[in-house]
């Protein structure tokens, strides 16, 4: 379970994150939604710990993502936005890398290797080096690097840019996979049907904190709005002119 | 694993498959250099042995107007070529490299010869050919000779002492021993190891900073459950594992090279066997950690790989700035100069090749201080890597 609580955080004058509080649990995939800009990169960045809210707090199975980083981050499974792989490592060198840092032994970490590149279907290049992987290859490995400590807790920022349909599929069957095995999966969009077609609740975000959250059945309804996208774009519009000084774009 | 090493071994092997890597750390340094090196310097000296008693080869326009120069010119082992100029005709044949030097013998030189008159010879040369200065030289100070020589016949003629003609005498004294003589070569040989090794960590440094953010690996290293300083302290293990790499392999490059020049030639002594070899390696290792430090700390704080690689080769001056500073100076080692990293490392190297002893004080003030910089670079590395601005 993921808990953020009251977080905040500025970047010079400007305010990415303010006062933000959401809760995503155990078995269910909880969507981030919102524009580009609205705080989602640096709201996730927050929970694992690579940057540290001036204020509130994020939980991940109880352990503090701001007090106690490292115990926080043993219980979660990163793939940050665009996750870079390393060139001149094959696909299982990667993962094994990574499974290494997470404390596992070589052997352990090279079962968990294998188990997982059978799970992504990964066996035709996990031999190769990562240099000209497809969009696809690389995002497969990067989750399995993600999961190679068998985290509870699984947090993606925008996993699906760059994908094809195939590979969009594919990583959607992986995240109704984990959540149905317990897991909580936490993960950014800007892309409405993302959301809808994945999502058991969504937390709208816009300038920086939340306007929404909910099932999409729930916050279809409170919008009155009959589709998803609408129900957004309304609940965007109104965020900004609620904000001091806000122009509503 | 401790993850500190889990880092270095991936870096290691990482950085082992990476081309530039491998040609810089392993090939440019370590044995392009030390032939470049070698290349340039027994040139030289086949140069400077072969000047000696280089046959000199002097073209002579009307010979026949001077048989006594002719023979005095022989004697003195220039061989002679009759050709058959004018004015006009030497320039164009110097000109054209025909002849590097033409002597032209005037018509009216025997006349006036016997009339005691000056009697003009004419030295056709080209002086932007720069290896021709040493024949040009040689033909003039023996015409001067040969000049002198009759002076000396007239002077003794009219019953005067010849001496009389000689107030001044130089004697030329040469106090440098065979050892101080090759003081330059040592120099630039010291300048080399020390570059070399640097560079030998320069693409890992860069690599694993600047290179691991540019490509997006950077923030999901940070979500592992690991002290961020171990992160940066494995990939500075990684480039001083490379430098050492390179320092060993250039030393050794260095010591055939030495052996092979043969510097006894020229009366040089540089003493690179073996043991000295390996005192030399030992002598840099202190600065190993302190190069990867720096060139870490560089790279870690650009943007991108290319403004890494900027900064990083300005860097590279810093340490050499010394080297060069005391090659400017002239400045011997003393406990104040022990002080300073890499210049302390090229004291070091050059008594070591001349097989001087320096004081051991002196010895461990090199490697203490450079050590304790080092670490506190390393620290300083470290303190950095947890900085939010890391990701950029």
């Amino acid at each position: 379970m993921i808990e953020a609580s009251h977080l905040a955080k500025r970047f010079g004058s400007v305010a990415a994150v303010r006062d933000l509080s959401f809760t995503a649990r155990d078995g269910r995939i909880t969507g981030l939604l919102g524009p580009n800009g609205a705080g989602k990169s640096t709201t996730l960045r927050m929970l694992y710990a690579v940057l540290r809210p001036d204020s509130g707090d994020a939980l991940v199975d109880g352990e503090s993502a701001v007090r106690t980083p490292l115990a926080a981050l043993r219980r979660l499974g990163v793939l940050p936005h665009g996750a870079g792989i390393y060139p001149n490592l094959s696909a299982r060198e990667n993962i094994e890398y990574f499974g290494a840092l997470h404390g596992l032994s070589r052997a352990a970490a090279r079962i968990r290797t294998e188990e997982l590149i059978g799970l992504l279907e990964m066996r035709e290049f996990a031999q190769r080096r990562a240099r000209g992987f497809s969009q696809g290859e690389r995002l497969k490995t990067a989750l399995a690097r993600a999961l190679v400590h068998g985290p509870r807790n699984l947090v993606l920022d925008e996993p699906t840019t760059g994908l094809d349909v195939m590979a969009v599929r594919a990583l959607r069957r992986l995240l109704g996979q984990l959540r149905d095995a317990g897991h909580c999966v936490l993960f950014s969009s800007h892309v409405m049907q993302e959301v809808s077609a994945l999502c058991d609740e969504v937390v709208v975000i816009a300038h920086g904190t939340v306007v929404a959250c909910g099932t999409p059945a729930e916050i279809r309804a409170r919008t009155g709005e009959a589709g998803l996208e609408e129900a957004f774009v309304q609940l965007i519009d109104a965020a900004g002119a609620a904000l001091p000084g806000g122009d509503g774009s | 694993m401790h993850p500190i090493l889990s880092v270095f071994a991936k870096e290691f092997r990482e950085n082992l498959r990476e081309r530039r890597t491998v040609v810089t750390a392993l090939l440019v340094g370590p044995v392009l250099l030390p032939a470049l090196f070698a290349a340039i310097l027994s040139q030289q000296l086949q140069r400077s042995v072969a000047e000696a008693d280089h046959p000199l080869t002097l073209a002579v326009a009307h010979l026949e107007r001077a048989p006594n120069l002719l023979g005095f010119l022989r004697q003195y082992g220039v061989t002679v070529a009759p050709v058959d100029y004018d004015d006009a005709g030497a320039r164009a044949a110097v000109k054209a490299h025909v002849h590097a030097l033409v002597l032209g013998v005037s018509g009216d030189f025997g006349a006036r010869l016997a009339a005691g008159d000056p009697a003009p010879l004419a030295l056709y040369s080209d002086s932007s050919q720069l290896g021709d200065a040493r024949d040009i030289g040689r033909v003039r100070e023996l015409v001067r000779e040969y000049g002198a020589l009759l002076a000396r016949l007239r002077v003794t003629a009219r019953g005067i002492d010849p001496l009389l003609l000689s107030p001044i005498v130089v004697q030329d004294i040469d106090v440098s021993t065979p050892a101080g003589r090759s003081v330059l070569i040592l120099g630039t040989l010291s300048y080399l190891i020390l570059l070399t090794t640097l560079m030998g960590g320069l693409y890992l440094a860069i690599d694993a900073t600047a290179g691991e953010r540019e490509r997006g690996s950077l923030e999901p290293l940070l979500t592992v459950p690991v002290r961020r300083e171990w992160l940066i302290f494995g990939k500075i293990l990684a480039a001083c594992a490379y430098m050492t790499l390179s320092l060993t392999l250039a030393v050794t490059a260095f010591a055939i090279v030495l052996h092979f020049i043969g510097l006894e030639r020229l009366g040089m002594s540089v003493n690179l066997g073996p043991g000295v070899a390996l005192a030399v390696i030992a002598a840099c290792l202190p600065l190993v950690p302190l190069g990867a430090a720096l060139m870490t700390i560089v790279a870690a704080f650009t943007r991108t790989y290319r403004e890494a690689q900027t900064w990083v080769g300005l860097v590279l001056l810093v340490p050499t700035l010394p080297l060069m500073f005391a090659g400017a100076m002239g400045l011997r080692p003393s406990a104040a100069l022990m002080l300073v990293p890499s210049l302390s490392q090229h004291f070091l190297i050059t008594s070591l090749l001349r097989a001087e002893a320096l004081p051991l004080t002196w010895v461990a003030l090199s490697v203490g201080v450079t050590l304790a910089l080092g670490a506190l670079f390393i620290a300083v590395a470290g303190r950095l890597y947890n900085r939010e601005r890391l990701l950029g």
